[in-house]
């Protein structure tokens, strides 16, 4: 009855045994990724995901009266409109609020947490394992929404016009540039919600507050701006949206810093998370 | 002959509060190779006592190791330590061979030895031919074996099961008992927790009572056989026929009453040799006479042959 155990204790005498973490992690990801893709919780993501599809199609099917429909210079302000009201703050805030809160706390709910506990995986390698299937997920759902957006907006009406823009032009730049946006903001994002999932048994009502606070965010003092989300990611957008007459200007992080800032910061919060879940206790009946 | 703590199960001192809700209060044990039985009435601290073994719970005071590894090491601890749980939840939508293999593989095992690990374990639960079915579909007797297949796929060294036997049919019952006992001749640690004194009769090398989250009582089962032969047992059996199953116990010497349930799918019997009676039930389901759907021992009961062997009062350890 030894043999099984013995064979893997070998490999995982070293304290750093990255080859079997790495087996671990990738056996983690792939039970996840399924999970989040096919499981009937993901239905709600595929119709947030698809949801600002929806109004650029009707639009690539009728013109709206109006000047600036007719205008291609103007469908790069267009589109960071949309970009900026619909896709990251509402389709990728909500997405990764999500998808994050449901890697731990989605196992609660279904009682299934423990048989993960009972494994002979470290609870940090876990927390890894899981943040990435939920990076995977949301940056392929949501980056595909930003670039079929783009795409909807444009080409429809302007096709050749559209073609060279992205061939020739500015168009490829800005459509990875966006791209990019995305997935940092899943990054940060995604990074935050796994850790309310892992301290809030409510998740809904620090969603809440931090929507309301990234919306506010063009009211705050330029300090304040900074201990936000989306302060980072308005700052790398190619196509800076005006934020109304009351908005308080601030100078926009330069992206050598807002990138890595954002990097530091969710490591930060994985941190906090690994160590969450290395003392986390199971109790279903208080969860 | 001593035994080294590298080959023990110890707990050191250990209390767990839920605030200021007792779970377990100043346990101190050694427990051996052999199965071990934690038995209490519902409520004794049994589950706590196999969580925090597992490290699901945490200890308020006290520290506990299983074979010289703490309980907060878990990427070691289950290298030799497996836990079948009471929690009757699976992650959705998987077949039984997929929820073994799922985490098998996150042990670390790589595809060839996940095969083998997962088919040696379901041949051993008698599963095999229900494996590629979703789990979601399984009886509840099913259900349990696929949960003690997952406990023992990776072979371990100690073996924790939280009433192992709930919701089993008599011959699967049997069939769990005497791989336990194979298990345990193989060196094992089986920690088994039971509110029924009969079925810890059946299985047991060493028992440890609890009450109230305490110990009151450790040693050998002999001990506690004496006690309960002088009291019935009483037992809910879950069938298509009741009333027939009713007429066919009640000829039976050892059977003391027997009463359909208030919903009229069920009947209880009290039994003054529970060996005799699952026999019997055994020869009715194969001679045809019934279709079981469950047997369970009831609780009731079972609370006043605690009473009877632990007192009014519990005590502490």
């Amino acid at each position: 009855m030894s043999s099984a155990i013995d064979a893997i204790e070998t490999r995982s005498k070293p304290a750093f045994n990255w080859s079997l973490w790495f087996r671990q992690i990738r056996a983690i990801f792939r039970m996840e990724l399924e999970k989040n893709f096919l499981s009937r919780r993901s239905i709600l993501i595929y119709v947030l995901a698809f949801l600002p599809l929806f109004p650029l199609s009707l639009l690539a099917l009728v013109t709206p009266p109006g000047n600036e429909w007719k205008d291609f210079n103007q469908y790069s302000i267009i589109y960071s409109i949309i970009y900026n009201g619909l896709i990251l703050r509402t389709l990728v805030f909500f997405g990764s609020a999500w998808i994050f809160m449901n890697l731990f706390r989605g196992e609660l709910v279904d009682r299934s947490l423990h048989y993960y506990f009972l494994s002979a995986v470290r609870r940090e390698v876990l927390v890894v394992g899981k943040y990435i299937s939920g990076l995977v997920t949301s940056m392929i759902l949501f980056t595909t929404t930003t670039v079929v957006a783009m795409l909807l907006l444009y080409l429809p009406h302007f096709y050749s016009q559209s073609v060279r823009y992205f061939t020739e032009g500015r168009g490829l730049g800005q459509l990875l540039t966006y791209a990019g946006i995305t997935m940092l903001a899943c990054l940060g994002y995604g990074a935050f919600f796994l850790v309310v999932g892992l301290f809030v048994r409510n998740p809904i009502i620090p969603a809440l507050v931090l929507y309301g606070w990234e919306w506010l965010n063009f009211l705050l003092p330029p300090l304040l701006k900074k201990v936000s989300v989306i302060h980072y990611l308005n700052s790398l957008v190619p196509m800076p949206v005006s934020e109304g007459p009351f908005a308080v200007v601030a100078e926009p992080t330069p992206a050598w810093i807002a990138i890595p800032s954002m990097l530091l910061v969710t490591i930060l919060v994985l941190i906090l998370a690994a160590y969450r879940i290395r003392h986390m206790e199971i109790r279903y009946g208080s969860d | 002959m001593t035994i080294s703590t590298n080959q023990l199960i110890v707990f050191d001192n250990v209390s767990k509060f839920y605030g200021e809700i007792l779970g377990v209060n100043r346990v101190n044990l050694q427990i051996a190779p052999g199965i071990t039985s934690l038995v209490g009435p519902n409520g004794a601290g049994k589950s706590t006592l196999m969580n925090l073994m597992t490290g699901l719970l945490r200890p308020t005071r006290g520290a506990i190791s299983l074979l010289g590894i703490p309980t907060d090491q878990p990427e070691q601890l289950f290298r030799k330590v497996g836990y079948c749980t009471q929690f009757d939840s699976f992650p959705r939508g998987v077949t039984g061979r997929e929820f073994l293999n799922s985490f098998l593989f996150v042990h670390g095992y790589d595809s060839k030895r996940v095969n083998e690990l997962s088919q040696l374990a379901l041949e051993r639960v008698n599963l095999v031919e229900a494996a590629d079915r979703k789990v979601a579909g399984y009886s509840k007797g099913m259900r349990q074996r696929i949960r003690l297949a997952q406990s023992i796929a990776h072979q371990p060294a100690v073996l924790i099961l939280d009433e192992p036997l709930n919701g089993l049919d008599p011959m699967v019952r049997a069939e769990t008992i005497a791989l336990f006992r194979k298990l345990a001749s193989e060196g094992l640690h089986l920690i088994i927790s039971s509110h029924i004194l009969h079925e810890v009769d059946m299985m047991s090398d060493r028992v440890v009572l609890l009450n109230n989250g305490y110990i009151v009582a450790e040693g050998n089962i002999h001990g506690v056989r004496d006690e309960m032969e002088e009291h019935p047992m009483q037992i809910l059996i879950r069938c298509d026929d009741p009333a027939k199953l009713a007429a066919y116990v009640f000829a039976q010497d050892h059977v003391v009453e027997a009463r359909l349930h208030e919903d009229r799918r069920g009947l209880f019997v009290k039994t003054r040799d529970a060996d005799r009676f699952y026999l019997m039930l055994n020869h009715a389901v194969a001679e045809g006479k019934v279709s079981v759907e469950s047997i369970a021992p009831v609780d009731d009961d079972l609370s006043a042959v605690y009473q009877y062997l632990i007192g009014t009062t519990g005590g502490s350890a």
